[in-house]
Parts: structure tokens; sequence; C-alpha cells
């Protein structure tokens, strides 16, 4: 038996050094694409609060189909991190693209657009009306991990409050989401009375949310960065998406989400 | 001519199997090497991987607790009684077995949510499951029951029927029956199906992130962990994986010891 098992082996090795071989730049290649024709497939990882402008502006995007692939901006990063090559990576930070460029894994992130962090309700609910409700016994809040970046952007606000107002807000902290899509699920299910979301997260509920702005000095400023993958496999064609979102379709398709030009 | 196409086909076996084998064991395997068994122990030490370890096990021994004592007369009643729809029923209780997990989340929330059918009778009773660790037992149960209560089901139909009706002509119950007789028999499949259930509930992720939430100590089981790690602390991730590989392989040795005892003790019986 065990002689007769060797050969097997082999094989399995040889076949595994081949399948590595052939292996890398997975996901780059030209694909077959949504508008069919020759066109490459640009692969983009986006934060789950782009979902909306970028899919408008994927369809808009001329030189390539594109691809996107929707998450929490650290764990995009971290997909980076363990070697994932999307061609494009846009994070709802600068924090992570300049991680990542310090790093050599991807070029030099700039900064396409801006948000607002708001503490965001259910629409046909009353319980909070306030920054101060969520501080109340008994509300039920939901709030992003401290590595997303909506959760660190929610750390930086609950710094800015006093030490008693942070740990009774913090009391009411019911759940840590990866994603701002997550999040907005929580609310829309009505398990939970508030969540700290950007206005975007809101306007794309389409109703189902509501806002309350925060105070400007609470405000943290939210800008997000882009950055071209090193060693995707279309850096010309990345380079035009990020183009885009600079100036052009883009750029338009962020407005009109609600985003703000970056600052 | 005949040889050399059995050679070959010999060949297309052993390639198959070798192909299966390593694309199966390949990534297990990845999780234990490039990593130290040093800083694998050290970064179970922080806070965020115990207060999984410890959910994890507090709420599976709860969900497999409540799924044997819920269960078994269950499966006692689907194995020995026969009735209009039954299979309609068997395969309704099967049906989580091949849920996704998304959907099984999205249908706990339909159905326990706060917005959910029965959502005004929970909050009625003062029931809240969403963002608790009770929620995670529920998510735990929905999708882990189904494995025990099929394999106790097949444990009770291979009893030998006669054992049964001797019981009864002897003047016990059909209780007493049911402890004293059908129980003991059908233990060792009985074993084997909660074992595969803890095994399933240890692993639950989709349900529970959607249905429970997850707030480390309160619903943050250890896949949970494994994934909100990942981003921040990938060598605690595959500590924690590893964890669970080596708990899962021990639950599939532990099965197979259970009915390999079981299949020599029906073959010697």
């Amino acid at each position: 038996m065990r002689v007769r098992h060797t050969p097997a082996l082999l094989i399995a090795v040889s076949l595994l050094l081949t399948a590595c071989g052939s292996g890398k730049g997975a996901g780059t290649g030209t694909t077959t694409s949504t508008s069919g024709g020759p066109k490459p497939t640009l692969t983009v990882s986006a934060a789950a609060s782009l979902k909306k402008a970028f899919t408008t502006y994927g369809t808009q995007f001329s030189a390539a189909a594109t691809r996107f692939s929707f998450a929490g901006s650290d764990v995009l990063a971290a997909q980076i991190e363990q070697g994932v090559k999307p061609d494009v990576f846009a994070s709802a930070n600068t924090k992570l693209p300049t991680m990542l460029y310090s790093k050599g894994l991807v070029g030099k992130p700039v900064v396409f657009a801006a948000n607002k962090l708001v503490l965001a309700v259910p629409a046909g609910s009353s319980k909070v009306k306030s920054l101060a409700d969520v501080e109340k016994p008994g509300a039920v809040l939901v709030v992003g991990t401290s590595t997303v970046p909506v959760g660190d952007y929610t750390n930086t606000v609950l710094g800015r409050l006093t030490a008693a107002q942070r740990s009774a807000v913090l009391a009411n902290v019911k759940d840590r989401e990866p994603d701002v899509t997550d999040i907005v699920g929580k609310l829309t299910q009505g398990a939970a009375d508030a969540g700290f979301l950007y206005v975007t997260d809101v306007k794309a509920a389409g109703g189902k949310l509501r806002a309350i702005e925060l105070p400007s000095d609470l405000q943290p400023r939210v800008a997000y960065g882009v950055a071209v993958v090193k060693g995707a496999g279309h850096p010309t064609q990345a380079q035009q998406f990020v183009g885009g979102l600079l100036s052009g379709a883009g750029r338009s398709d962020l407005l009109a989400d609600g985003f703000l030009p970056p600052p | 001519v005949a040889r050399a196409r059995s050679l070959w086909f010999a060949l297309l076996l052993a390639l198959a199997s070798a192909v299966t084998l390593s694309f199966l064991f390949l990534p297990v395997l990845a999780i234990f090497v490039n990593t130290d068994v040093g800083r694998l122990v050290s970064s179970l030490g922080n806070a965020e991987s115990t207060d999984a370890l410890r959910l994890s096990l507090e709420t599976t021994a709860i969900a497999v607790a409540v799924i044997a004592v819920v269960g078994t007369p269950a499966a006692y009643a689907l194995a020995t009684r026969s009735f209009r729809g039954k299979s309609l029923v068997v395969t309704v209780v099967e049906l989580p077995l091949v849920l996704p997990p998304a959907v099984a989340g999205i249908a706990l929330l339909a159905a326990f949510g706060p917005n959910g059918i029965l959502g005004p009778a929970l909050r009625h009773a003062h029931i809240t499951l969403v963002f608790q660790t009770a929620g995670v037992v529920v998510a735990q149960i929905f999708v882990a029951s189904p494995f025990y209560l099929r394999m106790a089901q097949t444990a009770f139909a291979s009893v030998d029927r006669s054992l049964l009706d001797t019981s009864r002509t002897l003047g016990s119950s059909e209780a007493r029956t049911f402890a004293r007789v059908a129980v003991p028999v059908a233990r060792p499949g009985l074993t084997a199906g909660l074992a595969l259930a803890w095994g399933r509930a240890l692993g639950e992720f989709g349900a529970t992130l959607m249905f429970a939430g997850s707030l480390q100590g309160i619903t943050q089981t250890v896949p949970l962990a494994i994934y909100d790690e990942f981003a921040s602390n990938f060598s605690a991730a595959l500590a924690l994986s590893a964890i669970l590989v080596i708990v899962s392989a021990a639950v599939l040795i532990a099965v197979r010891l259970v009915a390999g005892a079981a299949a020599l003790g029906s073959a010697t019986r």
C-alpha cells in the first residue's frame, strides 16, 4: 500500500507546482465582460459605502468592464496584504491605502471624496432623536468594528465626548458589524435604535433611514483614498478609473450620491 | 491491449485521488505552516480570542443540550411512527442541512427578529434574541439540529423492533421502553449525531452574524472572531482557525470511532 501511494503523491506535488505557476495574478485576466468584446475586466476592491456610486460609475466606465468587490476597507486591505491583487483599491479612509503604500503593495494613494459621519436611525422610529438619546440606558446602538473605517471614525467621535458620556454610549453598543452594509441591515430590520453611518449610507437606503447630524466639533474628517494596486493586470485602465473619480463620470456619480469633493 | 487499458484506468484513479486529496488537505495544512507554535499560543492570549473561545464553548454546550433533550424524542417519533405526510415532515426537518448560512440568517430574522413574525410576541414576553447570547444559541440550534435528527432517526430505525415489542409485552410503558431500551441501544448513533451537531454549531458563522450580531463576549463566537481578526491580527485569526481545525478533526475521529464500534457491535449481535 505504502509503495503504491508514493507515485500518487509525486503527481500531486507536480500538479500543485504547475498550478502555482499559472495561479499568479488570478482575477486580473481578461475574463468575460458584461459588455462583451475584447475589453479587459478591471477588478475594483471598494469600501462597502461606495457600492451605489461605484456600481453606477462602473456601467459608465468605457475603458474596461468592471467587477467590484465591496466589503469593509479593512478586510479588503488585509486581502491585498495576503497577496490578492485587484486592480484598484478604494478605501473609506486614507490610513489603509497609505499603510499598503508604505509596504510597497499599492501606488501612491490620492484622496477622491469626502463624507460625513451621522447618527442613523430607522425612519419610523422616534426613540433616538439626538446624540444625547444614545447615552440613555436602553438605547440599542450598532457600530462598526474598530478596524473598519466607519468604526474607527465612530471611535474618534466618542473620543471627543466626556468620559461619562462615552461610557454611557459604549454601554449601549450591542453589536459591532464588519461593514456599513451590515449596520444598515440591522437598522432597517428594526434590530437597533441607532447606528453611526455615513450620510451617503442613509441616502442610499432610500427613505428607510433618517440621519441625525453630529455637532461640527465632533465631526471627524472622513476622506476616501484610492490607489492602483501594484502588480495587477491592467495598470492603464486602473489609472483611467482613478482619473474618472477625480474629474469625470465617477466624480459626478459620487456627488449625486451625497459624497463631498475631496477637502 | 486490455492490460494497457486497465493500467490507464488505474493511473486515472490515482490521479483523481491525488488531486482530490491535495486539494482538500492543502488549505488545512496551510493553517499550520508559516506559523510557529509559540506565536500561535501567544496570539491566543488576547481578550478577543479567549472571550470568543469561552463564548463558543458555552453556547454550543447549551445548543447541544437542547438538541439532545428535544431532538431525541422527536427523532424517536419520526423513526417509529408512520403518518400521512411523513416524508414532507422529514424533508422540512432536514432542510436547514442544505440551506446557505445567509438564508438561515435572513429566515431567523424574519421569524424571530424585532420585525419578524414572532417579533411582537417575543417583545411582549420580554424575550430578546438579536444581539443577545440567546440569539447565538438559537442560530446554532437551527443549523445544527438537523444533523442530530437525521443520525438519531437512523439509529432508532435500526433498533431491532422485537426488542421494543418484548419490552412492551413484559409490561413496560412506552416511555419506559424508550428510555430503557431504545435510547441505550441507539446510543452510539445518538452520540455520533450529537458530535456532528456540535461540530456544526461550533462552526456556525453566517446566521449568527446576521441574526445575533457580533459583540465581543456576548455574540462574537470563534468563527466571527476569526473574521474580525483577519483584518487586524492575521496570526490571531490563524491561531483560532487552528484550534477549530483540531477540534473539528477530533469530532470527526470520535464519530468514526463511535460509529465503528456501533457497526462492530451490530455485527457481533
